[in-house]
């Protein structure tokens, strides 16, 4: 089919057939302004409902203004993107928005951060004509997402994701006209749904509507508190998305930066949740061998594939929309998980501290670590093994508030003995990264043979399913990757169906794995800004000096005075979890109308 | 003799269903079940005199029967060959009394083609259906036509969709059945939601087999097997005789596999509506049928490219539909020649408000408003002023006194500021007001918007604050503009059809009666009384008797007046709801 000749605001483009009105006028940069819209690219997502009608512009010969994210070129079409009428009705729509929106700009969460903000900063507005009544629904807090709702401009950005991305399926409309509104059914609360925190919705959200539970405060008053141990653990992918909340280069590197601005914090131990990254290597990659040689040997009570466990929100989607097939992942704690466990036992004791007097704060790419650190089989004696999970933005937040200039910090490295970690850690924080470094471990455990090249290129890319197979000195292993639990599900599906032939997968709930995590700095939707940190955390990996877990020294000592081997007794206990049918935990009818009340 | 009893809903909640009963009983007790039938048809439009019993073949038209009017009219009509006087229709302008139906103004007019078989026929006998040339059309299109040949009729029949678009029919199932696929599927849809309008429940209740007859020659044309009907849980009645009529079709191998024989298969199903306007947007009750939240998306794609479950679907309403078996019984030419150039065939509509003929009635394409309000519609009630005619529902224009000789069809009510809709029609006389009358319409646009886009979600309700805010005196110039500005701005930016015609309420009486406006706003007065925070009832102390009509009728008794002395009301207390207003016969209670 030929190209199409489009008059743009008087600038003539040729574009492909099926080309929208947005899409041309991007090519020569007339960025008309969008807020419903949202498009990440390379994960085939683009959502243009065609809500907002801020993106209208005035078609030549049409009878009302069209919404240029929703509609096609045709051949011959004139476009006019300012001119009065569409500026006037942009405006006025912007205005009927706001006009329904609390205005609390001065202490909203999103201030600054905020896409209907910086609209209406673009648009020029100062005053709001229109007023009347507010749309007011009930606040909801969960153990880590916050709904303010009545900040909710229905861009359904976050219906997107939950459904169509996720296929958690959790958030959707509700109610009709002025009250319509996104929420769980029924207007449930979170907990009260079969949410699992991924907090895709959060990381989309443009608006306040949806935020992370803040614990900036509750870390503060433990770091004023004299008679506590504060110790930090940072997960990879923070490193790698860090600096862009500080005006730096997606893809930058702030590792060392990282590290000073929390000791500037006065937190007494600066460690990396890497390290737990290698622990959970040496006990997943002990299972994986156990499984996989049980399976070989024809054992019956074996399955395959085995699955990976380190991402909280997929382990609450399984257990929720897969609670039959809850044998197959991985025991393994995740690496947050499995650092508290060992900071509040080994590491206590090394320094001799109660765990009661210890506590552990994880920064995190992450908004469902706030809900897995309060899961109840995580802690002992009611003292959880991890006290407060932050995201990457409330970690830039607390910096900001201390009155830290980031940009100019010197380098600094990691406490030991749990700062001390391996490359294969580092790449826990991209899709394919869990099972690579798995890789790298498992086949020096089976072959006894050292490994040439630590690279598995073949794991690696942004495909939301990925399939591979290494060469395991001539047995073949099969490996499956999914990234966004949309592809996981397709995955389970097929193990549930018997047409699985994996051996190990590797799965995240987030797209790209925990680099587009729910607490990340946002990133509007730009996907290019997801691959420079992938490129980022494999940089941080081929510069390590040990790229295997197994060869992590802190690790070999630790297993040596304190837990045994992998998968011993010790172990078990410390770093080995059990899933449950959660399912069943959803209240009933009768409760919702309690809680309703 | 054939004894036809209304069997319409509004016949049926007053006790036709009884009536009915009656009469068999009666005819059964005096041995006449030979020569006497007793039947349930469908509506006869004539709702205001409900209900209706007509009597085949003399014509004799009775209105406002009641179940104990049974025996006279079996004892008189049936076997004395005497009407019964007193249930015979009396013309409210000409004060006399008629007892054929074609004699009566209602009638006279009318050209029912959708209509026929209401008011005719036993909607639950598909024998009679038959009899009235049923199914004659399905036969003759599957035994002689191609499916292109089929569709070119419709296409030449000029026929475009009642539900409110007015988009060319033939053209619809032509682009439907040119797409190429695995699966189509024809969809009908009786979501009526626009208030007062009942045609297409009354064509469902007394003619249900016309609308399956055009579903499967559809189905023919665009190559489905499968119909769909999307029809609201409120309309019962209507559903009851669908489901029977279906059943029956299948018996007679009119639905189902290889129907008459011709290798042709097709079925129907029924979905219900919860009663959401949106959802007679096609692609909001495409969604809704799937089980997805009632709201509409962005077209295109059009239902005929990716429609029901992502398949080719064509979507039209009841209406349309019923007018299908007689195109191609009559002919394309036959149906192009009723109506105007563009808008051909009749149209139904639901006569409302302060009209003497309340009821359903049918059209040439082309006839005047004066026709249809003055003389089918029988005038204005009590005598009062025709102030202006809302035609096209919710969303619809008020037009006035200079567009009453405007020959209806889709082109001219759009260019007279209004639209056709699916024909709701309300009449409005000098004692409404117009601001009010717009602020009742957003009033229902904010209730039935979908909330999915921003103009229409916030903006409609933002209107109805405004006009609210007028109605109560409150408003400036300020608001009048920002009125303006902001229904130009939802008609031009919503995402659809609801939302780009919602403000036609508001915009039609700001045109033609922009004194009232100004009246509210300038002199915090409203010219036809209505709006309670801006009248008073005051007593006229000259003409005031001392009857103490208004004081016992006040339902606050806010009014105080010895017998025979001028009466007092306490301007505190009083809720102007008018009671005294009505109840003086003296004239002797101001609005002002």
């Amino acid at each position: 089919m030929g190209k199409l000749k489009v008059k743009i605001d008087n600038r003539l483009i040729e574009v492909e057939q099926g080309t929208t009105i947005l899409e041309a006028a991007r090519k020569i940069d007339v960025n008309i302004p969008t807020l419903c819209y949202m498009n990440l690219g390379d994960m085939g997502i683009e959502h243009k409902p065609g809500g907002c009608r801020i993106c209208v512009v005035e078609v030549e010969g049409r009878r009302n203004l069209a919404p240029s994210c929703a509609t096609d070129c045709h051949d011959g079409m004139e476009v006019k993107t300012h001119s009065i009428r569409v500026l006037n009705a942009r405006r006025t729509v912007m205005e009927l928005m706001l006009s329904d929106h609390p205005f609390e700009c001065l202490t909203c969460a999103k201030s600054g951060n905020c896409d209907l903000q910086s609209m209406a900063i673009k648009f020029g507005i100062r005053d709001i004509p229109y007023e009347g009544e507010k749309s007011t629904y009930k606040p909801d807090t969960s153990p880590a997402i916050l709904r303010d709702v009545d900040k909710c401009i229905m861009c359904r950005r976050c219906e997107t994701m939950c459904n169509d991305v996720q296929t958690v399926g959790v958030l959707s409309a509700i109610y009709r006209g002025f009250e319509s509104v996104v929420a769980p059914a029924f207007e449930r609360n979170l907990d009260h749904s079969e949410c699992t925190y991924c907090g895709q919705c959060v990381a989309v959200c443009p608006t306040a509507a949806l935020t992370e539970v803040d614990h900036t405060n509750q870390v503060l008053r433990a770091l004023a508190d004299p008679t506590k141990t504060v110790v930090v653990q940072t997960a990879p992918a923070v490193r790698a998305a860090l600096g862009e909340e500080f005006g730096m280069k997606p893809g930058t590197l702030v590792t060392g930066k990282m590290v000073a601005a929390l000791k500037q914090l006065e937190f007494d131990y600066v460690f990396d949740t890497d390290f737990a990254a290698d622990l959970t290597i040496m006990e997943e990659g002990a299972e994986i061998l156990d499984r996989l040689g049980k399976f070989l040997a024809g054992d019956k009570d074996v399955k395959l594939p085995i699955l990976t466990s380190c991402c909280p929100g997929w382990v609450s989607f399984f257990e929720y929309h897969f609670p039959d097939m809850r044998d197959i992942p991985s025991t393994a704690r995740s690496p947050q998980q499995m650092f508290g466990s060992i900071a509040k036992t080994w590491f206590a004791e090394k320094i001799k501290r109660d765990r009661k007097d210890m506590v552990v704060v994880s920064i995190m790419p992450c908004v469902a670590k706030k809900f897995e650190c309060t899961r109840e089989e995580f802690a002992t004696d009611n003292n959880p093994d991890v006290d407060f999970s932050l995201s990457t933005r409330e970690l830039a937040n607390l910096i900001k508030r201390a009155n830290i200039d980031f940009n100019k910090l010197p380098d600094e490295d990691f406490d030991k003995p749990m700062g001390e970690s391996t490359g294969a850690a580092v790449i826990f924080g991209t899709t394919g990264g869990v099972i690579e470094a798995a890789t790298r471990s498992a086949y020096e455990m089976y072959t006894k043979k050292t490994l040439d090249k630590v690279d598995f290129e073949q794991l690696r890319g942004m495909e939301g399913i990925r399939e591979a197979t290494v060469d395991f000195d001539g047995f073949s292993l099969k490996i499956g990757i999914a990234h966004g639990l949309g592809n996981a599900r397709k995955l389970l599906e097929d193990i549930r169906a018997g047409k699985s032939e994996f051996h190990a997968i590797e799965i995240m709930a987030c797209p790209g794995g925990c680099i587009g995590g729910g607490g990340q700095p946002l990133h509007h939707g730009n996907s290019a800004i997801l691959k420079a940190r992938q490129k980022a955390i494999y940089q941080e990996d081929s510069g390590k000096p040990i790229r295997k877990s197994h060869e992590n020294p802190s690790i070999i000592k630790l297993y040596k005075e304190f837990l045994g081997e992998p998968l011993g007794e010790k172990a078990h206990h410390l770093l080995h979890t059990s899933y449950f049918d959660r399912g069943k935990e959803i209240v009933i009818e009768a409760d919702v109308k309690e809680e309703n009340r | 003799m054939h004894l036809l009893v209304c069997g319409g809903t509004g016949c049926h909640a007053s006790a036709s269903n009884q009536l009915l009963e009656n009469l068999k009983k009666e005819v059964a007790d005096k041995d006449l079940s030979g020569e006497v039938q007793v039947i349930s048809t469908g509506c006869f439009g004539f709702c205001e005199k409900g209900p209706i019993v007509k009597i085949i073949p003399d014509n004799t038209f009775y209105t406002e029967v009641k179940p104990e009017d049974a025996p006279d009219i079996v004892a008189e009509h049936v076997i004395k060959g005497r009407q019964v006087k007193r249930l015979l229709y009396k013309d409210p302008v000409r004060k006399e009394v008629i007892s054929d139906s074609r004699d009566m103004g209602f009638y006279k007019k009318q050209l029912r083609i959708a209509l026929r078989n209401c008011g005719f026929i036993n909607p639950e006998n598909i024998d009679e259906y038959i009899a009235a040339d049923g199914y004659e059309a399905l036969g003759n299109v599957l035994a002689d036509m191609t499916p292109e040949e089929a569709t070119k009729v419709v296409m030449d029949s000029g026929l475009r969709g009642r539900g409110g678009g007015g988009f060319p029919t033939g053209l619809k199932w032509d682009i439907a059945r040119k797409v190429e696929a695995d699966q189509k599927y024809v969809v009908c849809n009786a979501d009526e939601g626009d208030p007062g309008a009942f045609m297409d429940r009354s064509i469902l209740e007394g003619d249900p087999h016309s609308v399956i007859e055009a579903m499967a020659i559809n189905g023919y044309c665009i190559g489905a097997d499968k119909g769909l009907v999307y029809i609201r849980a409120e309309y019962p009645l209507a559903i009851d005789r669908l489901k029977t009529a279906l059943g029956q079709a299948r018996e007679y191998g009119l639905l189902g596999e290889d129907i008459l024989g011709t290798g042709f298969n097709f079925d129907i199903e029924i979905r219900y509506g919860a009663g959401a306007f949106v959802c007679g947007e096609e692609t909001a009750l495409i969604h809704s049928m799937e089980g997805h939240r009632g709201e509409p998306t962005f077209k295109p794609p059009f239902p005929a490219q990716s429609g029901y479950l992502g398949k080719p679907t064509n979507v039209n309403n009841v209406e349309t539909f019923a007018n299908i078996p007689v195109i191609y019984n009559k002919g394309a030419e036959w149906y192009a020649s009723i109506g105007t150039e563009k808008s051909k065939g009749t149209k139904v509509f639901a006569l409302a408000g302060k009209i003497n003929n309340v009821g359903l009635i049918e059209v040439p394409m082309g006839t005047t408003l004066r026709e249809v309000i003055f003389e089918i519609g029988g005038g204005i009630k009590n005598g009062k002023k025709f102030k202006a005619v809302q035609t096209g529902g919710p969303s619809g224009g008020c037009l006035t006194e200079k567009h009453l000789d405007t020959p209806i069809d889709f082109d001219n009510l759009l260019a007279s500021g209004s639209m056709m809709g699916s024909g709701g029609m309300i009449v409005m006389d000098e004692d409404d007001c117009m601001v009010s009358v717009a602020r009742f319409y957003l009033d229902f646009t904010v209730e039935e918007s979908c909330g999915k886009c921003t103009p229409c979600r916030v903006g409609n309700k933002r209107l109805y604050e405004l006009l609210d805010l007028i109605s109560k005196g409150n408003g400036t110039h300020a608001e009048l503009d920002k009125l303006r500005n902001l229904s130009e701005v939802i008609k031009d930016t919503s995402l659809c059809g609801l939302g780009q015609t919602s403000p036609n309420p508001v915009l039609s009486t700001m045109d033609n009666f922009w004194d009232e406006y100004l009246s509210h706003v300038d002199d915090q007065r409203c010219p036809a009384g209505q709006c309670k925070e801006l009248i008073r009832y005051e007593v006229v102390e000259e003409n005031c008797v001392g009857c103490t009509a208004c004081a016992r009728n006040c339902p606050v008794n806010c009014i105080s007046g010895e017998r025979k002395e001028v009466h007092f009301i306490e301007q505190s207390l009083c809720i102007k709801c008018g009671a005294c207003f009505e109840k003086c016969k003296f004239n002797a209670i101001s609005v002002s």
